[in-house]
């Protein structure tokens, strides 16, 4: 059977003290060369300081079909969020 | 899934896109909607591939080091604006190898400005004030498309793309302020360049049968000729400061409309070169097939290599 090469997904960390976002994707055979390849692709402009990548079949993610009852869970509680207190006036800065 | 719950899932479909609300790759949508946008995101990736190749023939003769190490650049960033929309188009479920095999036999097509020869050093010059100016048109439009990685994709090229325009206007302005040979190669290759350009925003609205969906989809923000207009406005201002002149005796500056009015466009010759009958379709397909096969062996060896690593980590594990 043919192989291609596998598929990659791209994280960079644009400087440091903020974290690494996924900037992507690409193809290459192994780690190094993807490594190179989004040097390459994804920083041409001193968009980053540092790259991650990951081999995209090892990424579970959630099924939007499954939102619902996910998500939305989160949005009757409102308790969660500091204006569901009701604090007198004369207190500042809480 | 029946019909009537498809209709159901297509009704809460069109409507977040009219809250403009972005589609991501694992989302429910239309099969039209997948198969419209792995046509137009491919082909786009396609024409960022193919549009390496006239300029490519002139890094090697560029007249001086600043111009090449610029023309070497725009270059590269065409290959990596390909492989941006490349990677946007498989998420849709298509492989690169298939895309790769739409655009070899000649399924999938590309921006039709590209078979057309650049045969002057100035032609470098219209590319990058023309071409790219009027991509950029294009594409501003596009990064508020619903497809979240297309519009990602297209948010990342347009900042990129400034750079392009730039440097062709440049080169065109110094072979403009030269000798009369040089601002003639300036005239010549607008002369050559101008209709086509014009052509890049595809036919006329009333001819355009994707215009109306693609509109709805958000794929499109401005009909084709809103947008061929907004280039023409936007570009005769450049044409004088230049001091070099479009080739079209009807153009003529519309103060009621605000805006250029303008000769006809020669749609028989954009039908041709579509259907590939143009001055280098041929040559173009050849050098992109003739590229891939020629990598097989490369491309085999890395994955060889690859497949030995991991083997060789996996016995000194066990």
């Amino acid at each position: 059977m043919k192989k291609n090469w596998p598929l990659w997904e791209v994280f960079v960390r644009s400087k440091n003290g903020l974290e690494h976002r996924h900037f992507g994707s690409l193809h290459a055979s192994d780690e190094k060369m993807a490594l190179e390849n989004a040097r390459d692709v994804y920083t041409r402009r001193n968009e980053g300081v540092s790259i991650w990548v990951v081999k995209s079949i090892h990424i579970t993610a959630t099924n939007p079909k499954n939102n619902g009852e996910l998500f939305e869970p989160a949005k009757d509680k409102i308790y969660r969020h500091p204006t569901f207190y009701k604090l007198p006036d004369e207190l500042k800065h809480m | 899934m029946n019909e009537k719950d498809i209709k159901n899932l297509e009704e809460i479909f069109e409507q977040r896109i009219a809250r403009d609300e972005k589609i991501e790759p694992k989302d429910w949508m239309p099969e039209k909607y997948r198969q419209t946008h792995i046509r137009q995101i491919s082909q786009h990736a396609h024409s960022e591939i193919v549009g390496m190749l006239p300029e490519g023939n002139w890094i090697t003769r560029a007249p001086t080091l600043r111009r090449k190490v610029a023309l070497l650049a725009k270059v590269q960033d065409e290959a990596g604006h390909g492989l941006y929309l490349y990677s946007a188009t498989e998420t849709l479920g298509i492989t690169r190898e298939e895309l790769y095999e739409q655009l070899h036999s000649g399924k999938a097509k590309y921006s039709s400005i590209f078979n057309y020869p650049a045969i002057t050093w100035a032609d470098m010059g219209a590319i990058g004030w023309l071409v790219d100016g009027a991509a950029i048109i294009n594409q501003v439009a596009l990064c508020t498309t619903s497809f979240g990685p297309y519009a990602r994709a297209m948010v990342r090229i347009c900042k990129e793309e400034s750079f392009h325009q730039r440097q062709g206007f440049e080169i065109l302005l110094t072979l403009c302020n030269g000798t009369e040979v040089q601002k003639a190669m300036a005239q010549d290759s607008l002369n050559r360049w101008w209709w086509p350009s014009l052509m890049m925003f595809g036919p006329p609205d009333a001819e355009s049968t994707h215009t109306e969906q693609s509109m709805k989809w958000k794929l499109k923000r401005k009909s084709n000729d809103d947008l061929r207009q907004q280039f023409i406005d936007q570009t005769i201002p450049q044409a004088e400061i230049l001091g070099i002149k479009v080739p079209d005796p009807d153009l003529k500056w519309n103060e009621k409309r605000k805006s250029y009015d303008f000769g006809e466009i020669d749609w028989e010759e954009f039908w041709q070169v579509v259907k590939g009958h143009g001055p280098c379709n041929k040559e173009r397909i050849n050098a992109r097939i003739d590229a891939w096969e020629k990598g097989v062996w490369v491309r085999d060896a890395a994955l060889a290599y690859a497949e030995k690593q991991s083997d060789k980590k996996l016995n000194k594990a066990v």
